[in-house]
């Protein structure tokens, strides 16, 4: 929402509706350098640059691919050789050493490696997040703390009623009842939250106010009271000291169970609301920062992801750590300046930490910027969403969950199709070594483990289940191998046993099936 | 589906028993030995006992060195690779002009250019393979001087190196990984040189000569006949410093022997304790490293998972070795050769083999000396059965990271171990790191080039030696145990064992050339890229672990860096391999079989 021309909040991105009244927008991106723009650029593959993760792996596709390279190569004296000293057989044939290459050479992972990495930055504009690098990406897949700012991450943005505490001669209801009418009017989220408390509780319904002797009294700095004058009755709610000025007033003192009430509600870390009617105080609503809904569960779940959680705020440190206990953060920083945020940034990352942070003002930029993986909020500023290097279309700040699991999504499925692609390969030696030299050596025959029905068929056959399984693999490669956070131990086994003994074995039984169907159809 | 067909038998239970009391003791003298190295590289050895920090620096400023000058990985790989330039000019110098030099009782005249070569380059490489018959050949100066101080400081720099790669993983941000000098001085003096001393005083008092007379001249007992059909009545048994050379040649997995029948030689390996201790020896530094991986790194569980995956490598190739060796051959038996083992002898396959030692103890040696890139023999591996013959090559052939040489084996072990943990890194979706150091390209470039380099110099150089008329004219056996000759040594000489199939006339023009790059190939490809992953680590941060880091202690890990050095191993000389031993088994056990039933 643009509430006001200048200022921090007043950027509209591509495709913004006007809903109400008019805006006057000066577009200050050049054609063609939005963020948009810049997205689809990465989505296409244009500016990508290689992450660290894929270099290494693509030398170790090529140190792969060079011995293969040389194993094959070698093959023809070896087999020229063995064809002199046997004195039998013919040396192996160019055609069979390029089949053999191009069963072994990891072809399979290397054409998928683009895609699993363009797979991963389409996966991550479909949860609506935009990044200025993959490297970002990957790098979220690896974070070790996350700071979180407390306000519309961890707690619904305003802080709403919790608890009516009446005073000693007065009952719950009738405190509730007075608190409801006072708030009536109030179309604050604190207002509405003491209506909705009211109506949970006592089942106490919104009157109409219409045609009754009603008066409305707006909240004021100055008098810092709100309320409603009905009937006669003058109802207030407001600060403790407001309210005691107030009933004083009207020759009322406040009582001191309602002190020691509104006393143990700030300690606790919320704010106390005191309730009077007319002289009378009436006691403590109690507001306090409501926690989101299921956001414990998904602090547990990055924490058995591995991940710190860290609790931004600028309340004093009571309050805060009233909530982060509540919120099941690992941490808090309370009474946050930019200048802390920053230094425990720089804290974690001298201890070797990945830093992940997620803002939206202004004053989060120098973090932002210091931070590894950064999510500027897409409703933040300018500043923020130039200083992070990814950008959330849905301003929501537990989207880093997602592009955790997508980062690390990114990884595992590159390593997983490297281990299946390596692994394939002991079957295709066991395919194309007899068919090859049984010829020059007739014992080799006992190598063909998998009994193909001929030489010519063996070869063809790892050579069509080398096609094949790059088309089976695509699928994977796009929708990504699924992360669990169950630990690296147990994700290990599971994907090596997936990957790495699955990979030894269903060659075995492709290359089988494609020789049955080819001497089946009779064409070797 | 028919299997490979192998009709295996099993080793007498007392050899077995020795086997297992092998490992007992090798633990148990490992332990301590692991610890002592760690201070002695740690520098808290010399920080304790003054007097031997005092000699160290007087020593290092003797040689120009300044003990406490820091270096880059560029400078100490500098003085690695000056260090062993001079080695070789000094040990070929010394060879080409032993007939000069006193210590030459029996007249040795100078060794060949090509020859001198080989060898300086063998015994520089800690390779030690020997392309002569060291008692026919060199003077007794040249034993001890050239060859025996290059056993020395090829072990050391091996060690050297190791703990170089080793502050990698333990310093931060800096750019600096140790002093070359301070190294080599500390793990001559107080590692080998102690531990050589107490062996080959040991082994003297059990018989192995150590002596600088001529030698001697001896009548048979049984006069003989020759094939000229001359008489021979007398025999010229060569003596010399053996007891020095053959401790250190165990100790340092250096490997070359001072008689050419190598530990097969009653001289040099006389009784059965000699045998038991010079096994335990060419196994005891390789071991022991573990655990000094272990104390510097900071973590001892780290150590012992290295240990258990050289182990579980090691175990199963050893059993496979004393079944084949153990077993009956067919052809033999047709013949009316007792096979079988009895109270008389051990049966299974004698070709080859010392009488004293028989199938499995040999069998367990060629395994060790494999294993550990030692490569000093006390059988003839190219008499070997097909798949017994089969094991100690494999064993090379993996890298020579099955214990390996002095500190080569483990770093080769540890670079596995990079590209392991990378690999387990991408399967769990997190940048790979081991021992708190990330693992990023630059590491993976170096890693590839040491693994890889030593299996292309192999392939290669058996490719050329075998398309080749100079080549094919050392190979003594037809068929495919040719092949396994010429693999077998350059397997040998591009993975720094040094042992040597036999079998090959390897003593040409073509061979000591071609054997000796591949032999440079096999040290420096290695000893290069490992000291540049120490240096890239070093000047990384630590990363402290994490809920999401991958545990490297764990039997997981172990199975998984088990299965990396087995798939690259295989990948790479599976081929190969059909072509030599493997068909030759499957030819040996086919033919087998109707005379089995």
């Amino acid at each position: 929402m643009v509430r006001e021309s200048g200022g921090d909040r007043s950027s509209v991105t591509g495709g913004t509706q006007v809903i109400s009244d008019f805006l006057v927008i000066r577009v200050a991106t050049l054609p063609g350098q939005s963020f948009l723009d810049r997205m689809i650029a990465m989505v296409e593959g244009a500016a990508r640059q290689k992450t660290p993760n894929e270099i290494a792996l693509a030398i170790l596709l090529s140190g792969l691919t060079l011995v293969f390279l040389v194993v094959v190569a070698t093959l023809l004296p070896f087999s020229a050789f063995g064809v002199r000293a046997s004195g039998q057989g013919r040396p192996i044939g160019l055609t069979v050493l390029v089949a053999l290459f191009v069963c072994l050479a990891p072809t399979t992972i290397g054409a998928l490696l683009s895609a699993i990495g363009i797979a991963g930055m389409n996966r991550l504009s479909g949860a609506n997040v935009v990044a200025m690098s993959g490297r970002a990406v990957e790098a979220a897949g690896d974070i070790d703390v996350l700071l979180l700012d407390k306000t519309g991450t961890i707690t619904l943005g305003n802080r709403q009623a919790a608890r009516f505490i009446p005073a000693a001669d007065v009952t719950e209801e009738d405190l509730a009842d007075a608190a409801q009418l006072a708030s009536l009017a109030d179309e604050t989220a604190e207002g509405r939250s003491i209506v909705v408390l009211a109506k949970n509780r006592f089942a106490l319904r919104g009157r109409d106010l219409e045609g009754r002797d009603a008066t409305f009294v707006p909240f004021s700095a100055r008098t810092r009271m709100s309320g409603i004058t009905w009937e006669g009755h003058e109802i207030r709610k407001g600060a403790l000291d407001a309210i005691e000025a107030h009933v004083a007033t009207l020759g009322g003192q406040l009582p001191g169970d309602v002190r020691a009430a509104a006393a143990a509600v700030a300690r606790a870390g919320g704010t106390p609301l005191v309730v009077s009617r007319d002289a009378r105080v009436l006691g403590v609503v109690e507001l306090k920062d409501v926690v989101k809904g299921g956001i414990r569960e998904r602090f547990a779940e990055l924490r058995r992801m591995g991940i710190k959680t860290v609790m931004i705020t600028g309340d004093n440190p009571l309050t805060a750590a009233a909530i982060a206990a509540e919120a099941g953060v690992d941490d808090f920083l309370a009474e946050a300046t930019p200048e802390a945020k920053l230094a425990l940034i720089r804290d974690y990352q001298k201890g070797g930490r990945l830093v992940a942070m997620t803002g939206d003002g202004t004053n989060d930029a120098p973090a932002l910027a210091q931070a590894d993986v950064a999510v500027a909020m897409n409703s933040g500023t300018q500043a923020a969403k130039e200083a992070g290097n990814m950008v959330d279309l849905d301003s929501n700040p537990t989207k880093l969950i997602e592009i955790v699991n997508i980062g690390k999504q990114l990884l595992m499925t590159r390593g997983a199709l490297t281990t299946f692609s390596i692994a394939n390969d002991v079957a295709k030696y066991f395919a194309i070594l007899p068919a090859a030299f049984t010829a020059t050596y007739p014992s080799l025959r006992h190598l063909d483990l998998m009994r193909l029905s001929s030489p010519a068929s063996a070869i063809l056959s790892a050579v069509i289940f080398n096609a094949l399984i790059i088309v089976a693999l695509v699928p994977l490669a796009l929708k990504g191998v699924r992360y669990r956070p169950v630990g690296a131990a147990e994700l290990l086994r599971r994907n090596l046993l997936v990957y790495g003994l699955g990979g030894l074995l269903v060659p075995f039984a492709g290359i089988k099936a494609i020789d049955l169907f080819l001497s089946a159809i009779g064409v070797a | 589906m028919s299997l490979l067909p192998l009709a295996l038998a099993l080793p007498p239970a007392a050899s077995l028993v020795e086997t297992f009391f092998l490992g007992v003791i090798l633990l148990a003298l490992a332990l301590p030995l692991g610890l002592h190295v760690a201070a002695v590289h740690g520098g808290r050895f010399t920080s304790r006992t003054r007097a031997c920090a005092a000699i160290e620096r007087a020593l290092l400023r003797l040689g120009g060195a300044d003990p406490d000058e820091e270096m880059s990985w560029q400078h100490y790989a500098t003085a690695v690779i000056a260090m062993s330039i001079v080695g070789v000019l000094f040990t070929y110098a010394i060879q080409r002009l032993q007939h000069l030099l006193p210590l030459n009782p029996d007249r040795r005249p100078p060794v060949a250019p090509d020859l001198a070569f080989n060898t300086a380059v063998s015994f520089v490489t800690n390779t030690c393979w020997q392309a002569y018959a060291g008692e026919a050949t060199l003077s007794h100066l040249t034993q001890m001087v050239a060859l025996a101080v290059q056993n020395f400081i090829s072990a050391a720099t091996g060690m050297a190196v190791l703990a170089a790669f080793i502050r990698g993983f333990t310093r931060s941000s800096t750019a600096t990984i140790g002093n070359f000098w301070v190294d080599l001085v500390r793990g001559i003096l107080w590692v080998l040189l102690p531990l050589a001393l107490v062996l080959a005083v040991v082994l003297a008092g059990q018989g192995v000569v150590q002596s600088f007379a001529p030698a001697h001249a001896v009548a048979l007992v049984e006069p003989a006949v020759d094939g000229a059909g001359t008489a021979v009545t007398t025999q010229t048994l060569p003596v010399g410093p053996v007891a020095s050379q053959v401790a250190i040649k165990q100790l340092g997995t250096n490997g070359g022997g001072y008689y050419n029948a190598n530990s097969a030689h009653p001289f040099e390996n006389p009784t059965p304790l000699t045998n038991f201790l010079e096994l335990v020896s060419l196994l005891l530094v390789p071991t022991a490293l573990c655990f000094t991986f272990g104390a510097l790194v900071g973590d001892q569980r780290q150590g012992w998972a290295l240990l258990a995956a050289k182990t579980a490598l090691f175990i199963p190739l050893v059993l496979v070795g004393i079944a084949a060796e153990q077993r009956v051959n067919p052809r033999l038996a047709a013949l009316g050769v007792a096979t079988t083992p009895s109270a008389e002898q051990p049966g299974g396959n004698m070709e080859g083999k010392e009488v004293r030692f028989g199938p499995t103890g040999s069998a367990v040696w060629a395994a060790a000396t494999t294993a550990a890139s030692n490569g000093a023999v006390n059988a003839m591996h190219d008499s070997f059965t097909p798949l017994g013959g089969l094991v100690p090559m494999l064993l090379i052939q993996l890298g020579e990271v099955v214990f390996g040489g002095v500190g080569s084996g483990l770093y080769a072990l540890v670079v596995f171990a990079l590209v392991a943990v990378f690999l387990a890194g991408l399967m769990v979706g997190r940048t790979p790191e081991y021992l708190g150091k990330k693992v990023g390209g630059f590491e993976m470039k170096m890693a590839a080039i040491a693994i890889l380099l030593p299996c292309i110099t192999t392939l290669v150089g058996t490719a050329v030696a075998v398309s080749t008329a100079a080549g094919r004219a050392g190979i003594a056996n037809p068929g495919p145990h040719g092949f396994s000759e010429v693999l077998y040594a350059f397997s040998s000489a591009a993975n720094n064992n040094g042992s040597s199939f036999a079998g090959l006339a390897a003593g040409t023009p073509f061979y000591d050339g071609l054997l000796g790059i591949a032999m440079l190939i096999g040290r420096f490809w290695v000893m290069l890229p490992v000291l540049a992953i120490a240096g890239s680590l070093a000047a990384k941060k630590h990363v402290p672990p994490g809920a999401g880091t991958l545990p490297t202690h764990t039997p997981l890990f172990v199975a998984l860096l088990v299965a990396v050095v087995l798939v690259v191993g295989a990948l790479s000389f599976f081929p190969a391999l059909a072509l030599g031993p493997i068909v030759e088994e499957l030819e040996f056990s086919g033919a087998a079989r109707p005379l089995a039933t």
